[in-house]
């Protein structure tokens, strides 16, 4: 427990000189073990607010959803529980849907976050030259981000509503444009990944941005007087020096995706919105739990999701860790 | 130097005293305010009241000036309603509301999908109406669902919904066929098999991108509700398996899939609003309460287009209805209890009926003139009063289930899957049980 944080303890009160008396000393005893003691305690105070509210708001309802995984409850009479042990995951895990749901939620994630990220790399990179107005431009670039879930969900289903939708209405002009976007096994996780393309980018821009300004401009010009060219500047300075941001970002939309809800709930909404689509081609995790808790009443099933997803998002993170330790590694 | 680091430090520990203290009582506000809310401002000094009245989709009570009545009636006392649009998004809260005891208006309704499960699991938490009402003022079958096994009555029937065809006589002429309702009726007087095959002959001069109807999980509702025992037997066993009147009706939605009758459009959504404007469904199979809805989506530029005639095969059948129960962790019980006898009596339910066509369960309603001579302008006035007070009268009394609604719901989702991906009728048969378990839970 070694820090550099000096201590009180090494604080020696300075001399008083000798005239002291005996019932100072005394008092001067019991004052320096308050003053121990309050080195040993008020840290621990000064934090409690925090792991109060996290106790209150974070494990407390982690552990009771844990609970409640392991009991049947319904919706209609939440009082009385009965205890099934393992009964629930064993069912979500034997359902055909929860597994569909794994796989949209992985395909939509990937689908959705790879190019964005790619895409936030290249703006930011092009917002880091000099440009006019470049408030203006980082501003619009983070506009989607502003916007709720909900209204660019709805903005979106008219966009690819089937009949009469707005990409329908444009794709006809060269002989396409029948197709119905939300009932498609690919189209349907094509239209969500382009919702959360469109929101999150311009986060992830600006959060490269950041990052790309605080490399230090004697590297590229050395790299210049090197004879590097733009792109090797791009490859060999930028990047590298970005990597622990662009790790962030990843974790980030890792969990975003994990969590994705809005989107396919509202793409056609409704009774078919809450099934993620008639044949669940984009049904996520998170609407997969939210049909069987809200709608169909089980909350115990409705439950053990929860939990799955935790168990999930912590094998995501373990390959995360694991692939960012190989990347460190390789890069030394 | 000393002195200050003393002051420092008590004023650090007031500090963390008070930050723990506001922490505390923090947490403590939130964890105990939820449970006083539903009424503080409900009655003033003068003996003044709100009552609120909680439902979903269209009442009609607003649109029939009720509330408004009821206050120049009762001066002092206020109506005021909170409308939930979808009955999916209605029900979920009601049931948290009921379970945390708070948040709940002073009148909320029910419907017949989940009267079961409400009168089941909730009868409790409502107060016994069979002393405000009589109910033998209501078709036979209506107060029975929303009674408990010891007679406790936890709600008063607003509207029942039987059923009827709506068909659009425009394309009807375009396709050559007759447009009477009665020539209607006689097409299809053999039952709903006449029905498919007067839409074969449709579909042979029909306009094009037209169809002969909506959603074949319309058609299948209808059929599934002429039937006393639908998806669960009197015991409270689900038997949607082997019920008889499931099996014909997913036979023939099957069947008009095959036979591509149908738009396959999902009820009430976005697309089916829309077909509507455009008028590319020939016929909607129509409980009472569907007029309303076929009006608003199809917008007045569509005005006379549709009419309105018996359902096939006359059937006898009831899709649909609501139900007013009043919670009793509401303040003034006695005076929603009062409210919804009121809302419910005959001239009321003839009221609604006359603005928006909800049609009556409270049978002193069928001898109005309002409902008797009753006609719909939007549909060729349609004489909708004779059509459904006739039908009322004798439909089955039907067996509900505390499922009901979502169980329809999970069946009308693979209908679709066959109407619009070509779904094999076993494979989405197969889909369908698996969700219906889940449902079932």
């Amino acid at each position: 427990m070694a820090t550099s944080t000096p201590t009180r303890d090494a604080y020696a009160p300075p001399p008083r000189g000798s005239q002291q008396k005996p019932v100072n000393a005394r008092r001067q005893m019991w004052r320096s073990r308050l003053w121990r003691f309050d080195d040993k305690a008020s840290p621990y105070a000064y934090i409690a607010p925090f792991f109060l509210v996290f106790a209150a708001f974070g494990l407390y309802p982690l552990v009771y959803t844990g609970w409640i995984a392991l009991h049947r409850v319904e919706m209609t009479g939440l009082d009385q529980m009965e205890w099934v042990g393992w009964a629930n995951f064993d069912r979500i895990l034997h359902d055909a849907e929860f597994w569909t749901a794994v796989t949209n939620t992985f395909l939509i994630g990937v689908m959705s976050t790879v190019p964005q990220l790619l895409v936030a790399l290249g703006l930011a990179h092009l917002l880091n030259y000099k440009l006019r107005a470049s408030t203006f431009w980082r501003t619009i670039i983070l506009t989607p981000y502003a916007t709720s879930v909900a209204s660019a969900a709805l903005v979106f289903a008219l966009v690819f509503r089937a009949d009469g939708g707005l990409l329908n209405w444009v794709l006809h002009f060269v002989g396409l444009g029948h197709t119905n976007w939300a009932n498609g096994e690919w189209t349907s996780k094509i239209a969500i990944s382009v919702i959360v393309i469109w929101r999150w980018t311009g986060y992830n821009t600006l959060i490269y941005l950041a990052a790309m300004q605080a490399v230090p401009s004697d590297l590229y010009e050395a790299a210049s007087l090197d004879g590097a060219s733009r792109w090797q500047q791009f490859r060999k300075v930028t990047i590298p020096s970005l990597r622990p941001t662009i790790l962030f970002t990843i974790v980030i939309s890792t969990i975003g995706a994990m969590q994705l809800f809005g989107e396919p709930l509202l793409l056609e909404g409704g009774a078919i919105g809450a099934t993620g689509g008639t044949e669940n081609q984009y049904e996520t995790l998170s609407v997969y739990l939210y049909n069987y808790g809200w709608h169909l009443g089980h909350l115990g099933p409705a439950a053990a999701v929860a939990w799955a997803m935790l168990a999930l998002l912590l094998i995501i993170a373990g390959i995360n860790w694991l692939f960012g330790r190989f990347v460190r590694k390789s890069a030394v | 130097m000393r002195i200050t680091r003393t002051v420092a430090g008590r004023s650090r520990r007031a500090a963390v005293l008070v930050t723990t203290g506001l922490t505390a009582s923090a947490l403590l506000l939130t964890g105990c305010s939820s449970d006083s809310d539903s009424s503080d401002t409900s009655s003033d000094a003068n003996g003044k009241i709100t009552l609120t009245v909680a439902d979903y989709g269209q009442f009609g009570y607003k649109e029939a000036g009720l509330f408004a009545k009821y206050h120049e009636l009762h001066p002092n006392i206020t109506v005021k309603e909170d409308t939930t649009a979808e009955e999916k998004n209605y029900y979920p809260k009601l049931l948290q509301q009921l379970t945390s005891g708070s948040g709940l208006a002073d009148v909320q309704g029910v419907e017949v999908g989940r009267i079961k499960e409400v009168v089941d699991t909730k009868a409790d938490q409502f107060a016994d109406l069979s002393k405000v009402i009589d109910v033998d003022d209501w078709v036979s079958w209506k107060e029975k669902q929303a009674t408990t096994k010891d007679g406790k009555v936890i709600g008063a029937g607003t509207d029942i919904g039987p059923m009827s065809l709506c068909y659009n006589t425009e394309l009807f002429k375009k396709a050559g066929l007759p447009t009477d309702r009665k020539a209607v009726a006689a097409k299809f007087a053999g039952g709903w098999e006449d029905y498919l095959k007067l839409g074969e002959e449709y579909q042979k001069n029909a306009p094009a991108k037209t169809y002969f109807m909506d959603s074949a999980s319309a058609m299948f509702n209808a059929v599934v509700s002429s039937n006393p025992k639908q998806y669960y037997d009197e015991s409270g066993k689900p038997i949607y398996k082997d019920s008889p009147g499931v099996k014909q009706g997913w036979d023939l939605a099957a069947e008009a899939a095959d036979k591509k009758l149908t738009q396959g459009l999902a009820q009430f959504g976005d697309p089916w609003k829309a077909a509507l404007r455009k008028s590319t469904m020939a016929t909607v199979v129509c409980p009472a309460w569907m007029a309303a809805q076929i009006s608003d989506a199809a917008g007045e530029g569509n005005k006379g287009k549709w009419d309105i005639t018996t359902a096939p095969g006359e059937t006898a059948s009831n899709w649909g209805g609501s139900f007013l129960g009043v919670p009793t962790a509401g303040k003034h019980v006695k005076e929603a209890g009062e409210l919804v006898k009121w809302l419910t009596a005959p001239e009321q339910q003839a009221a609604v009926f006359k603005a928006t066509g909800l049609f009556p369960s409270n049978k002193g309603a069928y001898d109005l003139a309002d409902v008797k001579t009753g006609k719909l302008p939007y549909f060729n006035d349609a004489p909708i009063g004779e059509i459904y007070a006739d039908e009322a009268k004798s439909i089955p009394e039907t067996v509900l289930g505390p499922k009901d609604a979502d169980i329809k719901d999970a069946i009308s989702t693979q209908i679709n899957n066959m109407e619009q991906r070509g779904t094999s009728p076993d494979k989405a048969w197969d889909t369908a049980v698996d969700k219906i378990d889940k449902v079932i839970g």
